[in-house]
């Protein structure tokens, strides 16, 4: 919803003071997202496909900012090679840069170190909280990895079969439950009233 | 700090566009292609042409046979450049990535359409080119009415596409036969190799809603009797301009209905 892509039956979306609902397009230009559910065109090149992505969005000095993210993301090593022929990791990052290539102030991430050795996804951890603060940007997360949750989030939703059951900074839902860490408060949640 | 701004339509056609230039780019074989199929028509009918000029010279007077053929192409490489492209999305799964940019419904729709026309002359010109030394036929001769039938097809292909593709959007790649089923529907319909008073009157009652059919009825009338009949050049632009807006409608309450029910990142099978 927080997208675009599905229509809520009820309620408002305000996005940036806008009516998200009526007037997406005004906003979407500030905002990208990154999900393992999408993909990037396979058979362009990394920098193809950047390239296209800088188009959509109407990012200026477009030659500037692909060889920007192309080192904040470590893409040089690939970035003439085909999407198709990266790997896992490599496309996720791959996939990561072109969800910065806007520099958007409202990022939405699913999952974004899925397939991700330990030292990436800590890399990655620590760009998105450099990121977040360097910009002033809003990054809504999405994991099962309530480890990540943990490190990255200031405010964390738990949802239980698509309804809102939780929320609050993680100290004050691991004080709540008297739990040490959030992954026990996520299981404590997942087994009440199963 | 780098400046980064809001881009405007023809920024985000041109990299729709620029999208599929690179994707056609990375295959040679799909280059080849583009112009294999037509080339191929075109050498079948012309020797078929030949063979019923000795029998049945009415039949291929001024290389009638060849012309109409080349033509109807026009509208199968319209349409399935079109809808090629799109299917592109799906089989990539990047329409998420697409809809969540600040790309309109309506460029995504002017890219296809523009891409779909670069493809369909990069196919038709060389087979209208060989032509000329292979059968001694050329489709130019019939001067500026040429540009008339040429454009009320690849408007016939894109109202079609545009069907298709809102199917595809709503149904997912299950509807992917659509594609290829759905221009030989109207074939029988278009009176190509034979004028509409052959055809029964029920189907002749049908036919008169065809685009296709003026287009091929002029040519008819342009080849074989030397009369431009400008008539029915505007009353095949007059159906198309019809069947445009019906498919324009189809494809945005189909991506309306998607976005309803969430159907825009899971446009698999």
């Amino acid at each position: 919803m927080l997208l675009g892509l599905l229509r809520p039956s009820s309620g408002m979306i305000e996005l940036f003071g806008r009516d998200f609902i009526r007037d997406r397009f005004s906003v979407l230009g500030r905002m990208n997202f990154s999900s393992p559910y999408v993909d990037l065109p396979q058979r362009l090149t990394v920098r193809e496909n950047l390239t296209v992505y800088a188009k959509l969005y109407g990012v200026k000095n477009i030659t500037a900012r692909i060889e920007q993210v192309v080192e904040e993301f470590k893409l040089d090593a690939f970035v003439d090679r085909r999407v198709r022929r990266l790997s896992s990791g490599q496309k996720t990052r791959v996939s990561l840069a072109k969800a910065l290539i806007n520099r958007p102030e409202f990022l939405l991430l699913d999952e974004p170190t899925a397939s991700l050795d330990p030292d990436t996804s800590l890399w990655i951890r620590d760009f998105l909280l450099k990121y977040r603060k360097e910009n002033e940007a809003t990054i809504l997360f999405a994991s099962h990895d309530m480890h990540e949750v943990e490190l990255l989030c200031d405010h964390v939703l738990l949802m239980k079969r698509g309804k809102l059951v939780e929320e609050g900074s993680p100290s004050a839902l691991l004080s709540r439950y008297n739990r040490q860490n959030l992954e026990e408060v996520f299981l404590a949640l997942n087994r009440e009233n199963d | 700090m780098i400046d980064v701004n809001q881009s405007g339509p023809f920024g985000r056609i041109f990299a729709l566009l620029l999208r599929y230039l690179y994707l056609l780019r990375s295959s040679w074989p799909r280059i080849i292609e583009i112009a294999y199929w037509p080339t191929m028509q075109m050498v079948i009918w012309g020797f078929v042409s030949q063979h019923f000029s000795k029998a049945s010279p009415e039949l291929t007077a001024g290389g009638i046979l060849i012309s109409v053929v080349l033509i109807w192409d026009c509208l199968f490489r319209s349409h399935i450049s079109y809808t090629l492209s799109f299917l592109e999305e799906l089989w990539s799964r990047n329409l998420g990535n697409l809809f969540v940019s600040p790309l309109r419904p309506w460029e995504l729709i002017i890219s296809l359409a523009s891409i779909s026309m670069m493809r369909t002359i990069i196919g038709m010109l060389p087979a209208a080119l060989l032509a000329i030394p292979f059968f001694n036929v050329s489709v130019f001769d019939m001067g500026m009415p040429l540009l008339g039938f040429f454009l009320n097809l690849v408007l016939t292909g894109w109202a079609i596409s545009q069907f298709v593709t809102g199917i595809l959007i709503r149904y997912g790649l299950g509807a992917e036969s659509l594609t290829w089923v759905l221009p030989f529907l109207i074939a029988p319909f278009s009176c190509i190799y034979y004028p509409l008073s052959t055809l029964p009157n029920w189907m002749q009652s049908v036919a008169v809603f065809v685009p296709t059919t003026y287009v091929f009825e002029g040519m008819r009338a342009l080849m074989l009797e030397s009369e431009l009949r400008m008539d029915l050049i505007t009353q095949a632009f007059g159906l198309n301009l019809v069947y445009i807006i019906i498919g324009i409608s189809v494809f945005v309450l189909s991506f309306q209905a998607a976005r309803r029910h969430g159907l825009l990142l899971q446009s698999g099978e």
